[in-house]
């Protein structure tokens, strides 16, 4: 056992050159050879990649698909996000749970199988959905669960479970699953049908690089992350900052509950997503790029990688690219390992470097000093290929696209009480009331707009737009009907937040567990009104001091939904026996002392006149 | 020097500053104190603790990191920064546990300093997480109890950009972020009692202890008996203060 752990190390760590700055792809081996990554195999990694012990244990206890304890052969990691509680997975886990044998969060017991929950897996619009090690299953119903869980007893080999595979790239061998696209709607730009391929890419080479960046400044293209950064600039300054090296990052990290239009994306546009980035590279002059991948995707990385051998082959990606001398440029995929975080382009390149993912300091920015201290720039998968339709196709035309001020189109992932879930094109400035209707939501009640750190909107204001000047997003689209609990809702999004912080700051790590705690006062009905008070003010200093975005948008989902649903909120108060207000004023009850000793407290005063202070 | 100084102002004060300088090291030249906690003298920076937010044109960003640029207007200490620090201490104090009148570092803990220079009064706000974390007294001269980590990493850095080691990192996330250290327990690392990392200074509160020298000032003594956390700096103005 002892001398298999060591030559497992040692093959891992050989194939990535006993390079520190690849450690998450050295303990993904290691992971999935020996079901864990323990203490004995932390001392010998370090040692052979020559870096410290704790350093790999920070590493392994971010993550949450590395494990310390050993995991199962097969790990059914079942999808906890909000769409699936509501489809129904608390059934289908128990189905599991009784066929298997084991609790959520239990290994069986001869290490056959691992059962857990975990956080949105990107399936939102087949709910409720499942990974069987890298295998996702979708739609799942109590009975297939049954019929699942008894065939993995029998065969042990998740990929034998998918017996009729999805629409269109989802069907290709080296994909392999049963996903569906759900395309629901086509717009112009990306899912557009006959897009000449490689177009763009030929045309942005018969520029110069400026060219190129100035055409994409000229279109009006603003990151699709949910930032809204503008595109051009950002390339802009990436290709002026001082440097002997650059790099390309395709943030394809899609971990915000409810959004799953990249993973389309990635299905059926992989190669405008590399011809994209190709682009980029050219116009800010970089050698290498990297796709980000989230480890929930694993199971389109067989064919992300021939897609992108098909490319060097048709010298796509390469030396010379399409010929043009002095031109080189080729990608890895970089392979998460679960961590909501890693979405926030600072912590992805943190996790990129082989780190701990968490968000590092700005000043300086990325497009300064990003990955390995060189200028990068960080776009999203859909920029991408907005970057090399652009090019295809003109700047004019793109700014013709939408509103004056929000140019193109916007992918939406939509989801939850709706009679079709999917992706939908839509063009920028479409209402919120017209997704609805698109979308077949009956007594559509609440809208959660960008996820679980977008905004949350209620039935008055359905009339607002999907665009940069409204509300700008990301673009997951979850609808909740009359039927669903808002503060449930909000307990779940503060339970993902609580869950994903990287624990850096101190407001974002301890705050979204407070605001949690008093939440749920609130749903049991223990709540006075002074807890309202209470939310609003740690709501506000969390925001206010968090070092990144997660810890800046946690607190949206509690002060949206106070202000959208008071009612809800008051209903759950609870009036105290005596019908007084409840709180208890020091410096009032002391007045009467004071007056009569003729001084002030010596410990209740410091701040005395002060009382504006909280 | 003076040609190249970055003229700013700080709560209304001018304030000059050097390209490349962080607000809170210009703010600490010219007399003016910033509450921190994660940052202190000698150490890189990090911006995780917050307790240096201020507010810069209107945003908020940590001081310890943040560069200072001509004519940004820096907010410091205006009532809204104060509630925003007053709660970060007091999540800190919540997140552990902090037994001030039985710790060893009481009255030269920063923790309990800022609570006092904050005016936090009463432990009544937040919810007691009251972690249970072993204590690892395993070392012959070190001890450490994570129960009163603030995870300010000054440890971390210390060892690892004075001493040269890496006895001390980060692992776990989110609320279960703690400092680990670099071996099984502390006595199987290479740290000794004269690294920098364990130096009284360097961990701002009770966690590091080094054995066989508890409670070695008496009360009235002790570092903010004489003087508020932040007086040295308030006391000793270098830079032009108008």
């Amino acid at each position: 056992m002892k001398s298999n752990l060591d030559s497992v190390i040692a093959q891992a760590c050989n194939k990535h050159k006993n390079d520190p700055g690849r450690v998450i792809d050295i303990l993904w081996e290691i992971q999935k050879s020996l079901g864990c990554i323990n203490e004995d195999a932390m001392e010998k990694i370090a040692a052979t990649i020559n870096t410290s012990r704790v350093h790999i244990e920070g590493i392994v206890s971010f993550y949450s698909f590395f494990s310390e304890t050993p995991k199962g052969k097969i790990i059914i990691r079942l999808c906890g996000d909000i769409v699936d509680r509501h489809a129904g997975i608390d059934k289908i886990a128990a189905v599991f749970s009784e066929e298997l044998g084991i609790g959520i969060g239990q290994t069986s017991p001869d290490r056959k199988f691992s059962l857990e929950y975990t956080a949105c897996i990107g399936m939102s619009d087949q709910a409720p959905a499942a990974l069987v090690n890298e295998v996702a299953l979708t739609s799942l119903t109590p009975d297939s669960a049954r019929d699942i869980a008894r065939r993995l007893k029998s065969s042990s080999d998740p990929s034998k479970l998918v017996t009729v595979r999805g629409d269109g790239n989802n069907g290709n061998h080296l994909v392999n699953a049963m996903v569906k696209n759900n395309i629901r709607m086509k717009g112009e730009v990306i899912l557009a049908d006959g897009i000449q391929a490689e177009s763009g890419l030929k045309k942005a080479l018969s520029k110069t690089p400026l060219e190129v960046i100035q055409e994409i400044a000229e279109s009006g293209l603003r990151g699709r992350g949910g930032a809204g950064f503008p595109t051009g600039e950002k390339w802009k300054l990436a290709q002026k900052a001082e440097a002997n090296r650059r790099f390309v990052i395709c943030n394809a990290d899609e971990g915000e509950p409810g959004t799953f239009k990249d993973r389309v994306l990635l299905t059926e546009r992989a190669n405008l997503i590399f011809e994209g980035m190709t682009i980029a590279a050219y116009a800010v002059g970089s050698d290498s790029g990297i796709l980000y991948l989230r480890a929930e995707y694993a199971y389109l990385l067989p064919y992300l990688e021939s897609v992108m051998e098909e490319r060097r082959k048709s010298g796509l990606l390469g030396t010379a690219i399409c010929g043009k001398k002095g031109f080189d440029f080729d990608i890895r995929i970089q392979l998460g390992a679960g961590a909501y975080i890693c979405g926030e382009e600072s912590a992805l390149i943190s996790s990129c470097e082989g780190l701990r993912g968490e968000p590092k300091n700005r000043p300086p920015f990325p497009v300064e000093k990003g990955y390995l201290a060189k200028p990068t720039i960080v776009n999203n998968v859909e920029t991408f290929c907005c970057a090399a339709r652009i090019l295809d196709r003109g700047s004019a035309w793109f700014a013709g696209i939408g509103t004056k001020a929000s140019h193109g189109t916007k992918l939406l992932s939509i989801s939850g009480d709706c009679a079709k879930p999917g992706v939908y094109e839509i063009p920028y400035g479409v209402e919120i009331a017209a997704l609805l209707e698109m979308a077949g939501a009956e007594d559509p009640v609440i809208v959660q707009v960008g996820g679980a750190s977008g905004e949350m909107i209620g039935r008055g204001f359905f009339n607002r737009k999907i665009c940069f000047s409204d509300l700008p997003t990301g673009g997951a689209i979850t609808i909740f009907n009359s039927r669903r609990n808002v503060l449930a809702i909000v307990d779940y999004y503060l339970e993902f937040f609580a869950d994903e912080s990287c624990g850096y700051c101190t407001p974002c790590r301890v705050g979204t567990v407070f605001l949690r705690e008093r939440i749920q006062k609130v749903m049991h009905g223990f709540a006075e009104s002074a807890d309202l008070d209470y939310l609003k003010d740690l709501g506000k200093t969390i925001m206010m001091t968090s070092r990144c975005g997660l810890g800046s948008s946690a607190p949206k989902c509690v002060l949206n939904s106070m202000a959208q649903f008071p009612l809800v909120y008051s209903s759950h108060l609870k009036e105290s026996a005596d019908g007084l207000q409840p709180g208890f004023n020091i410096q009032k009850a002391l007045e009467e002392s004071r007056r009569i000793a003729k001084r002030k407290s010596m410990i209740y005063d410091p701040v005395f006149g002060n009382e504006n202070e909280r | 020097m003076v040609n190249n100084a970055i003229v700013f102002k700080i709560d209304g004060v001018e304030v000059r500053g050097k390209p490349g300088q962080t607000i809170m090291h210009a703010a600490d030249e010219a007399g003016i104190y910033i509450p921190r906690l994660c940052d202190v003298e000698g150490l890189e920076p990090q911006g995780s603790c917050r307790v240096c937010t201020v507010k810069i044109n209107g945003r908020t960003a940590a001081a310890c990191t943040q560069p200072v640029a001509p004519g940004i207007e820096v907010e410091n200490d205006t009532l809204e920064i104060r509630n925003c620090r007053r709660d970060i201490v007091r999540m800190l104090f919540h997140e552990g546990n902090h037994l001030c009148p039985c710790c060893e570092a009481s009255g030269r803990c920063e923790l309990q300093a800022l609570g006092y220079r904050l005016g936090i009064l009463q432990p009544d706000k937040y919810p007691y997480l009251q972690p249970v974390r072993p204590v690892d007294a395993s070392h012959p001269d070190i001890m450490l109890d994570t129960n009163r980590c603030i995870r300010c990493g000054r440890c971390i850095r210390a060892s690892r950009h004075m001493d040269h080691k890496n006895v001390f990192g980060y692992i776990g996330r989110g609320i279960n972020k703690q400092v680990g250290v670099n071996g099984k327990n502390l006595a199987q690392t290479n740290v000794h009692i004269d690294d920098h990392a364990v130096a009284p200074g360097i961990c701002p509160v009770g966690c590091i202890i080094q054995k066989r020298r508890g409670f070695y000032d008496p009360v009235g003594q002790r570092r903010f008996d004489l003087h508020p956390i932040g007086t040295e700096i308030e006391k000793t103005p270098k830079g032009i203060k108008k």
